[in-house]
């Protein structure tokens, strides 16, 4: 990828196409169903899972298959400015999402009335943090041995200025405003057929570019699913 | 939450009558839209309010202007804020209480698209930098939900925008006294963009989905797309429901965004801006 513009260079020494460095870890929450983390760079995220267990209230049961339910957040720590404990429209919109983007690949079929609860939380914050909570709560869900038709990978892409980038930090994510600003892309693929599960885009961005920037995104994800098999086969990867 | 019953024959007919014909059962083509109308009129006590209606879907926007202090990051700008209210007078799915998810990302989507495109001059409405500015909300109201509401409601609240009136600041007793009868809130006209969203339902991708399409899509797919020198250029995305995106499914949203963008936005333009 050359740079076009007036973003010629990243601040870590990156190439505009190369993730933060990644480290997956499974079996972190011993009393879970399943649990996981999942690192790029300077953002952590966990994941753990509960169930199959029953659906409580009843009434949101449903009698065909489980459901999936998700829960993320930023601890108040996370970033520099502390957050205020407790849901916002922020983490209530990422969790819908993230939801969506899993229940895509997860097959509850098998368990009627029952829910399986996936908690993402964010230790330490930037940028990429839904995306890292993706890639932590898949990890979680194969970890806990629900049932899942596909694995999923997560990742930011982007456009800084007129420079396509991949894993966006930060600073490029929200304190880059020069030139054609920053816009920002959470993907998240299918490991199998390259199915987009979850897609957002906040920004400026043509056509053209935006369908690089899609195969950018199927590339990282190739590799972060390279970094997740091996967490799920105990590989450390440190 | 009363779900929205779709009994499975309903749903096959939509689903073989679309594969089979590519038309949808109220007799429109699969890209084919409701008509767009737009109201002016809703509520003279504020700096706009308007009603926007795609067939039965109908929302209400209105503008408000209110003194604020500024965020201690940006002491120089006013500051933004978007709800949307998804009452129960609009759907049996609604409930009365706090914002359920729906309304809730209906409302950061909205919010995202005008923030981040810089639609409002927010240096434009500081009064004192560090002490005063002017707060800018824009209340979404649902009154019927007939399908479609997210761009129902995201082409009311830029309507709402484009029509809204400057408050009248009395600096003397540090009050609002109405709005001005002339002037405009600063607005940078050049990135207006809007927002059309395209759901799959059986095999085919369809714009402007009716409540019945909406419930039983597979999965659905926001683009908002602004003007760059007469080509659309896309400005937010937003997924939505639990199905993917195959490639292909991508490259005919992408191309009928284009050309619905094309032929919609010099519409669009002239309910923002006026003739």
């Amino acid at each position: 990828m050359v740079a076009k513009g007036i973003y010629t260079k990243r601040d870590d020494g990156r190439k505009f196409t190369e993730v933060r460095p990644m480290k997956a870890k499974v079996g972190i929450v011993p009393s879970a169903d399943g649990s996981a983390t999942f690192e790029t760079g300077k953002t952590k995220a966990i994941a753990v899972v509960r169930g199959p267990r029953t659906l409580h209230p009843q009434h949101l049961q449903n009698a065909q298959t489980g459901i999936l339910r998700v829960n993320y957040g930023m601890m108040p720590f996370s970033v520099e400015d502390r957050i205020r404990p407790g849901p916002n429209r922020r983490s209530e919109e990422i969790s819908k999402v993230t939801e969506w983007a899993l229940s895509s690949v997860v097959d509850l079929s098998g368990f009627p009335n029952t829910v399986v609860d996936v908690f993402v939380q964010i230790p330490q914050a930037d940028a990429g943090t839904r995306v890292a909570g993706i890639n932590a709560a898949a990890l979680a869900l194969a970890h806990a041995g629900i049932p899942m038709k596909e694995m999923v990978s997560a990742i930011g892409v982007g456009k800084i200025d007129k420079t396509l980038v991949v894993d966006l930090d930060k600073y490029e994510d929200s304190l880059f405003h020069d030139g054609e600003g920053s816009t920002d892309i959470p993907v998240v693929m299918t490991s199998r057929t390259k199915e987009i599960a979850l897609l957002q885009l906040d920004g400026k961005i043509s056509v053209d570019e935006f369908k690089q920037t899609i195969e950018m995104a199927k590339v990282a994800c190739d590799d972060i699913l390279k970094v997740q098999m091996d967490a799920l086969k105990g590989v450390a990867n440190e | 939450m009363s779900k929205y019953v779709i009994p499975n024959l309903q749903r096959e007919k939509i689903e073989s009558y679309l594969n089979n014909t590519g038309m949808r059962l109220d007799g429109r083509k699969s890209d084919e839209y409701r008509e767009l109308v737009v109201e002016d009129g809703v509520s003279k006590n504020s700096a706009s309010a308007i009603r926007v209606k795609f067939g039965k879907t109908e929302v209400l926007a209105g503008v408000h202007l209110a003194l604020a202090t500024p965020y201690p990051d940006s002491p120089d700008a006013g500051t933004f804020m978007t709800s949307a209210e998804m009452h129960p007078m609009a759907s049996q799915q609604f409930e009365m209480g706090r914002p359920g998810i729906n309304a809730i990302e209906l409302a950061r989507v909205i919010d995202r698209g005008i923030r981040e495109s810089g639609f409002i001059d927010m240096k434009k409405l500081c009064i004192k930098k560090g002490e005063k500015v002017y707060q800018v909300f824009v209340d979404i109201f649902a009154i019927n939900d007939d399908g479609n509401i997210l761009d129902v409601a995201g082409l009311a609240a830029i309507i709402a925008l484009g029509r809204a009136r400057m408050p009248i600041y009395n600096e003397e007793e540090d009050k609002i006294d109405g709005y001005s009868e002339t002037e405009g809130i600063p607005l940078e006209k050049e990135v207006l963009s809007f927002s059309m969203t395209f759901h799959k339902v059986g095999n085919v991708i369809i714009a402007d989905v009716s409540k019945e399409e909406e419930v039983i899509s597979k999965f659905r797919l926001t683009v908002a797309m602004g003007d760059n020198d007469g080509k659309p250029r896309i400005t937010a995305m937003q997924k939505g429901k639990a199905g993917t995106i195959s490639t292909e499914d991508m490259e005919t949203i992408l191309n009928l965004a284009e050309s619905k963008w094309a032929k919609m936005f010099p519409k669009v333009k002239e309910y923002v801006f006026g003739k």
